[in-house]
Protein backbone atom coordinates (compact mmCIF):
# COMPACT_ATOMS: atom_id res chain seq x y z
CA UNK A 1 0.00 0.00 0.00
CA UNK A 2 1.39 3.39 -0.90
CA UNK A 3 0.39 6.80 0.46
CA UNK A 4 -2.17 7.52 -2.26
CA UNK A 5 -3.85 4.16 -1.63
CA UNK A 6 -3.95 4.88 2.07
CA UNK A 7 -5.55 8.25 1.32
CA UNK A 8 -8.10 6.64 -1.01
CA UNK A 9 -9.00 4.05 1.62
CA UNK A 10 -9.55 6.71 4.28
CA UNK A 11 -11.48 8.96 1.89
CA UNK A 12 -13.80 6.07 1.17
CA UNK A 13 -14.42 5.50 4.86
CA UNK A 14 -15.01 9.23 5.40
CA UNK A 15 -17.23 10.34 2.52
CA UNK A 16 -17.89 13.71 4.13
CA UNK A 17 -14.25 14.72 3.68
CA UNK A 18 -12.59 15.93 0.52
CA UNK A 19 -9.84 13.67 -0.71
CA UNK A 20 -7.40 16.58 -0.57
CA UNK A 21 -8.20 17.08 3.12
CA UNK A 22 -7.50 13.42 3.82
CA UNK A 23 -4.23 13.88 2.00
CA UNK A 24 -3.36 16.83 4.21
CA UNK A 25 -4.24 14.83 7.31
CA UNK A 26 -1.97 11.96 6.37
CA UNK A 27 0.86 14.31 5.42
CA UNK A 28 0.46 16.33 8.60
CA UNK A 29 0.78 13.23 10.75
CA UNK A 30 3.98 12.03 9.14
CA UNK A 31 5.48 15.52 8.81
CA UNK A 32 4.81 16.00 12.49
CA UNK A 33 6.56 12.73 13.37
CA UNK A 34 9.56 13.68 11.22
CA UNK A 35 9.79 17.14 12.78
CA UNK A 36 9.56 15.70 16.28
CA UNK A 37 12.44 13.32 15.56
CA UNK A 38 14.46 16.15 14.03
CA UNK A 39 14.08 17.99 17.36
CA UNK A 40 15.40 14.93 19.14
CA UNK A 41 11.96 14.04 20.50
CA UNK A 42 10.49 10.59 20.75
CA UNK A 43 7.10 9.68 19.26
CA UNK A 44 5.14 7.06 21.14
CA UNK A 45 1.97 5.66 19.63
CA UNK A 46 0.69 3.01 22.01
CA UNK A 47 -0.40 -0.15 20.29
CA UNK A 48 1.31 0.86 17.07
CA UNK A 49 4.92 1.52 17.96
CA UNK A 50 7.45 4.15 18.91
CA UNK A 51 9.80 6.25 16.80
CA UNK A 52 13.03 7.46 18.31
CA UNK A 53 16.45 8.64 17.25
CA UNK A 54 19.66 6.82 17.95
CA UNK A 55 23.12 8.17 17.55
CA UNK A 56 25.90 6.29 15.87
CA UNK A 57 29.26 7.39 17.22
CA UNK A 58 31.99 8.77 14.99
CA UNK A 59 34.35 6.11 13.78
CA UNK A 60 37.23 5.55 11.45
CA UNK A 61 35.99 3.72 8.42
CA UNK A 62 37.96 2.48 5.49
CA UNK A 63 37.64 3.02 1.80
CA UNK A 64 37.10 -0.56 0.72
CA UNK A 65 38.84 -0.05 -2.57
CA UNK A 66 42.03 1.64 -1.41
CA UNK A 67 42.05 0.54 2.21
CA UNK A 68 42.58 4.16 3.17
CA UNK A 69 41.19 5.18 6.58
CA UNK A 70 38.31 7.66 6.37
CA UNK A 71 36.83 9.58 9.27
CA UNK A 72 33.10 9.05 9.55
CA UNK A 73 31.31 11.67 11.63
CA UNK A 74 28.76 10.85 14.32
CA UNK A 75 25.31 10.45 12.86
CA UNK A 76 21.71 10.35 13.96
CA UNK A 77 19.33 7.75 12.62
CA UNK A 78 15.59 7.24 13.10
CA UNK A 79 14.52 4.02 14.73
CA UNK A 80 11.13 2.31 15.02
CA UNK A 81 10.12 -0.23 17.60
CA UNK A 82 6.90 -2.11 16.92
CA UNK A 83 4.24 -1.86 19.61
CA UNK A 84 3.06 -4.94 21.41
CA UNK A 85 -0.46 -4.92 20.04
CA UNK A 86 0.66 -4.60 16.43
CA UNK A 87 3.35 -7.23 16.91
CA UNK A 88 0.73 -9.62 18.25
CA UNK A 89 -1.61 -8.84 15.37
CA UNK A 90 1.08 -9.70 12.85
CA UNK A 91 1.31 -13.13 14.36
CA UNK A 92 -2.29 -13.93 15.15
CA UNK A 93 -4.36 -13.32 12.05
CA UNK A 94 -3.10 -15.10 8.99
CA UNK A 95 -0.73 -17.87 9.88
CA UNK A 96 -0.98 -18.94 6.27
CA UNK A 97 2.52 -17.97 5.20
CA UNK A 98 4.12 -19.39 8.32
CA UNK A 99 5.00 -22.98 8.88
CA UNK A 100 2.39 -24.75 10.99
CA UNK A 101 2.73 -23.40 14.50
CA UNK A 102 1.09 -24.45 17.73
CA UNK A 103 -1.18 -21.65 18.82
CA UNK A 104 -0.21 -20.93 22.40
CA UNK A 105 1.72 -17.67 22.80
CA UNK A 106 5.41 -17.82 23.40
CA UNK A 107 7.22 -15.30 25.53
CA UNK A 108 10.44 -14.84 23.71
CA UNK A 109 13.01 -12.48 25.07
CA UNK A 110 12.76 -9.78 22.42
CA UNK B 1 14.02 18.58 23.23
CA UNK B 2 13.75 15.14 24.73
CA UNK B 3 9.96 15.33 24.81
CA UNK B 4 7.65 12.46 24.05
CA UNK B 5 5.08 13.10 21.34
CA UNK B 6 1.83 11.14 21.54
CA UNK B 7 -1.42 10.73 19.64
CA UNK B 8 -2.70 13.86 21.38
CA UNK B 9 0.02 15.99 19.77
CA UNK B 10 -0.67 14.51 16.34
CA UNK B 11 -4.41 15.11 16.72
CA UNK B 12 -3.72 18.69 17.72
CA UNK B 13 -1.54 19.18 14.63
CA UNK B 14 -4.29 17.77 12.40
CA UNK B 15 -6.84 20.00 14.14
CA UNK B 16 -4.69 23.09 13.53
CA UNK B 17 -3.99 22.15 9.92
CA UNK B 18 -7.39 21.02 8.69
CA UNK B 19 -10.17 22.75 10.65
CA UNK B 20 -12.01 19.58 11.70
CA UNK B 21 -13.23 19.22 15.26
CA UNK B 22 -10.74 18.00 17.86
CA UNK B 23 -12.71 14.80 18.22
CA UNK B 24 -12.75 14.08 14.56
CA UNK B 25 -9.07 14.92 14.24
CA UNK B 26 -8.30 12.36 16.93
CA UNK B 27 -10.47 9.77 15.18
CA UNK B 28 -8.67 10.33 11.91
CA UNK B 29 -5.23 9.92 13.47
CA UNK B 30 -6.49 6.63 14.84
CA UNK B 31 -7.93 5.62 11.46
CA UNK B 32 -4.60 6.27 9.76
CA UNK B 33 -2.75 4.05 12.24
CA UNK B 34 -5.43 1.36 12.03
CA UNK B 35 -5.39 1.33 8.24
CA UNK B 36 -1.62 0.91 8.24
CA UNK B 37 -1.85 -1.86 10.83
CA UNK B 38 -4.57 -3.64 8.82
CA UNK B 39 -2.49 -3.59 5.70
CA UNK B 40 0.61 -4.84 7.52
CA UNK B 41 -1.20 -7.65 9.26
CA UNK B 42 -2.20 -8.89 5.82
CA UNK B 43 1.48 -9.08 5.07
CA UNK B 44 1.44 -6.06 2.79
CA UNK B 45 4.23 -3.46 2.70
CA UNK B 46 3.23 0.12 3.43
CA UNK B 47 5.25 2.80 1.65
CA UNK B 48 4.95 6.43 2.61
CA UNK B 49 6.99 8.53 0.25
CA UNK B 50 9.51 10.86 1.92
CA UNK B 51 8.85 9.14 5.26
CA UNK B 52 9.75 5.50 4.91
CA UNK B 53 8.33 2.06 4.46
CA UNK B 54 7.00 -0.56 6.83
CA UNK B 55 7.34 -4.15 5.77
CA UNK B 56 6.73 -7.53 7.29
CA UNK B 57 9.53 -10.03 7.44
CA UNK B 58 9.12 -13.73 8.10
CA UNK B 59 11.54 -15.12 10.65
CA UNK B 60 12.25 -18.79 10.93
CA UNK B 61 12.04 -20.72 14.16
CA UNK B 62 15.22 -21.30 16.10
CA UNK B 63 16.50 -22.48 19.42
CA UNK B 64 16.88 -19.64 21.89
CA UNK B 65 18.18 -19.63 25.41
CA UNK B 66 16.87 -18.01 28.53
CA UNK B 67 19.84 -15.78 29.37
CA UNK B 68 19.10 -15.96 33.08
CA UNK B 69 18.71 -19.70 33.52
CA UNK B 70 20.58 -20.97 30.48
CA UNK B 71 17.56 -23.08 29.65
CA UNK B 72 16.93 -23.81 25.98
CA UNK B 73 13.66 -22.38 24.70
CA UNK B 74 12.29 -22.95 21.22
CA UNK B 75 11.45 -19.72 19.36
CA UNK B 76 8.67 -20.28 16.89
CA UNK B 77 8.59 -18.91 13.36
CA UNK B 78 7.09 -15.44 13.50
CA UNK B 79 6.53 -12.30 11.54
CA UNK B 80 8.28 -9.08 12.47
CA UNK B 81 7.73 -5.51 11.34
CA UNK B 82 10.64 -3.62 9.86
CA UNK B 83 10.70 0.14 9.34
CA UNK B 84 13.08 1.55 6.77
CA UNK B 85 13.30 5.32 6.92
CA UNK B 86 13.45 7.14 3.60
CA UNK B 87 16.54 9.10 2.63
CA UNK B 88 14.56 12.30 3.04
CA UNK B 89 13.68 11.48 6.64
CA UNK B 90 17.18 10.29 7.50
CA UNK B 91 18.71 13.44 6.08
CA UNK B 92 16.19 15.71 7.81
CA UNK B 93 16.94 14.15 11.19
CA UNK B 94 20.68 13.82 10.81
CA UNK B 95 21.10 17.40 9.58
CA UNK B 96 18.95 18.97 12.26
CA UNK B 97 20.55 17.06 15.11
CA UNK B 98 24.10 17.49 13.86
CA UNK B 99 23.51 21.25 13.78
CA UNK B 100 21.80 21.20 17.18
CA UNK B 101 24.66 19.32 18.73
CA UNK B 102 27.26 21.64 17.22
CA UNK B 103 25.29 24.51 18.76
CA UNK B 104 25.70 22.86 22.14
CA UNK B 105 22.31 21.20 22.64
CA UNK B 106 22.41 18.38 25.13
CA UNK B 107 20.20 15.96 23.16
CA UNK B 108 18.91 14.09 26.14
CA UNK B 109 16.82 11.10 25.24
CA UNK B 110 18.90 10.01 22.30
CA UNK B 111 20.59 6.77 23.07
CA UNK B 112 23.83 5.83 21.49
CA UNK B 113 23.90 2.44 19.87
CA UNK B 114 27.47 1.81 20.90
CA UNK B 115 28.32 -0.12 17.78
CA UNK B 116 29.05 2.06 14.83
CA UNK B 117 28.10 -0.46 12.20
CA UNK B 118 24.82 -0.17 10.40
CA UNK B 119 23.51 -3.56 9.57
CA UNK B 120 22.08 -3.82 6.09
CA UNK B 121 21.22 -0.23 5.40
Amino acid sequence: MIKSELVAKLAQANPHLYQRDVERIVSTIFDEIGEALARGDRVELRGFGAFSVKSRPARVGRNPRTGQPVEVAEKFVPFFKTGKELRDRLNSETETTAAPVPSEPVSSSD
Amino acid sequence: MGQTITRAHLSEAVYQEVGLSRNESADLVESVLTAIGDSLSEGETVKLSSFGSFSVRQKGGRMGRNPKTGEEVPIKPRRVLVFRPSHVLKEQINKALTVAKAAGASLTGISSTGSADQAAD
